[in-house]
């Protein structure tokens, strides 16, 4: 850790300075949901800085050419933990020929896992994927290249609770070396506010990291966010990187109402 | 003759009651609120953390931090909420979901649901679909009766990997409405035109015929 902080002033200079210390081989926990929410500068400076051998826990995996999908192209990511991959082909190529390894997670219980990971909870019980390959093991996890698979995922332990002896399966939780997130605004002691959906996961991967790094839209001296809006402690949050409003962002999928049809709808 | 996709769209729409929280899957389920009439007010639940999904938005509204489980960009309407993922799934998982809408591959007699997998082919993941079939107070699904070779899809087991085990309350279908009952499948309506001789020869486990209504 070299990244110099005076008190409780976490601003770093830029993205590349914030992500220096990202060795190769880590695990980072990365917010966003598709395109939404994306700590892109964060991603593109860790392409720039040339790390690799990454095991990376995000929702989805970005796209071809945009969010984690262009770390993924340049196969820095040894490893993904997600809920679903559909929108990337690259990623099925590296997949089926057993370059990367692949944890498929139900996506509420991976939202609980990072969740549980930034609070101190080992594992929990959920009803989410009893009887299914999520409990009962066998998930390909990772191909030998020529259409078998290495690697299935095992079975975990499944116990009955309740009134109406109901299963549930035993869950660990998901700490990671590091965490990358997008938000809105941010104040110098990393309180942070995020902006409609691109909250999604971001503030569960956030307190899932040991050390959490935030870009952010707009950067705020202390005391100018509401105390009852933050959305984030800042107690997460390590270091602040912020890159201006005018930041890319990009639509998977742009669906509009025609105007007349609008009028008559219920915006308001 | 076989209700249209419209069709099985505005009959997933009469399950919905007025005051109802509802999450919708992606595909065909997203034609469901087009059928909802106006005097029907329902909270539409999308996983990424929304409560109050309102319509796509005009073009000059469209905000990229702002869409659906689907990636597809909306709007809010007056007295939605957002919310982060975990707290998404709690009151899914909390059974604060009054009902769920689904699309599927095969469902069984006893309601296992099968619509994340086919082995062998590319593993997209299972989003949140394991999470919604154990959570919803009700979970609706909406398919094609037959594959498109012919091949049912109502399976006394179902042979691709399961979502989630009885769990399917209602099948909607282009042919018909079933029940999973303890007893076994219940036909409850048929499309106009097609008969209940069709649907048993159409779907693999025994069904009980009880029909109270038409689909179409």
């Amino acid at each position: 850790m070299t990244v110099a902080r005076t008190g409780f002033d976490k601003v770093v200079a830029s993205a590349a300075e914030a992500v220096a210390d990202i060795p190769d081989g880590a695990s980072l926990a990365v917010g966003g949901f598709g395109l939404c929410g994306n700590p892109i500068a964060l991603i593109e400076a860790l392409l720039a800085q040339g790390t690799s051998g990454l095991s990376v826990v995000s929702n989805n995996c970005g796209v071809d050419d945009w969010g984690l999908g262009v770390l993924l192209n340049a196969q820095r990511i040894a490893k993904m933990t997600s809920s679903y991959v559909g929108e990337n082909k690259e990623f099925e190529r590296q997949f089926l020929s057993g370059e990367l390894e692949l944890e498929l997670t139900p996506q509420g219980t991976l939202a609980e896992k990072l969740r549980a990971g930034g609070a101190g909870i080992a594992a929990f019980f959920t009803r989410t994927g009893v009887g299914t390959q999520v409990a009962d093991g066998g998930l390909p996890r990772r191909y030998d290249g020529s259409g078998g698979v290495a690697i299935a995922s095992p079975p975990k332990e499944v116990r009955t609770f309740g009134a109406d002896d109901a299963e549930y399966v035993l869950e660990e939780s998901i700490s990671t070396d590091f965490a990358l997130v997008h938000a809105l605004r941010g104040d110098r002691h990393g309180n942070l506010v995020f902006n409609k959906s691109a909250r999604n996961f971001s503030p569960l991967a956030a307190m899932a990291g040991r050390i959490c790094i935030a870009q952010v839209e707009e950067l705020v001296e202390p005391g100018e966010i509401d105390p009852d809006t933050v959305h984030l402690p800042g107690v997460y949050v390590h270091r602040v990187v912020h890159v201006g409003t005018d930041i890319e962002k990009r639509i998977e999928r742009r669906t509009v109402t025609e105007p007349a049809a609008a009028s008559s709808g219920e915006e308001g | 003759m076989a209700l249209t996709r419209q069709e099985m769209a505005a009959r997933a729409a009469r399950e919905l009651q007025d005051g109802m929280y509802v999450n919708l899957g992606i595909g065909l389920p997203t034609l469901v609120p087009n059928y909802v009439p106006d005097d029907r007010h329902l909270v539409l639940q999308s996983e990424n953390g929304i409560l109050g999904v309102g319509p796509y938005p005009t073009e000059d509204a469209v905000d990229p931090d702002l869409i659906n489980a689907g990636k597809e960009t909306v709007t809010l309407l007056p007295g939605s909420s957002i919310f982060d993922s975990a707290t998404s799934f709690g009151m899914i998982r909390g059974g604060k979901i009054d009902a769920a809408i689904l699309g599927g591959m095969q469902v069984s007699a006893t309601g296992d649901l099968a619509n994340w997998m086919i082995p062998g082919k590319m593993v997209k993941g299972m989003g949140g679909a394991m999470d919604l079939v154990h959570g919803a107070g009700r979970v609706i699904v909406l398919m094609e009766h037959v594959a498109r070779d012919g091949s049912p899809k109502i399976l006394r087991e179902c042979s691709l990997p399961l979502t989630g085990k009885g769990v399917v309350n209602r099948i909607i279908t282009d042919l018909a409405v079933l029940d999973v009952t303890p007893s076994g499948l219940v036909l409850r309506e048929l499309a106009p035109g097609v008969t209940a001789e069709e649907v048993v020869e159409k779907t693999e486990p025994e069904l009980t015929v009880e029909l109270v209504g038409s689909a179409g």
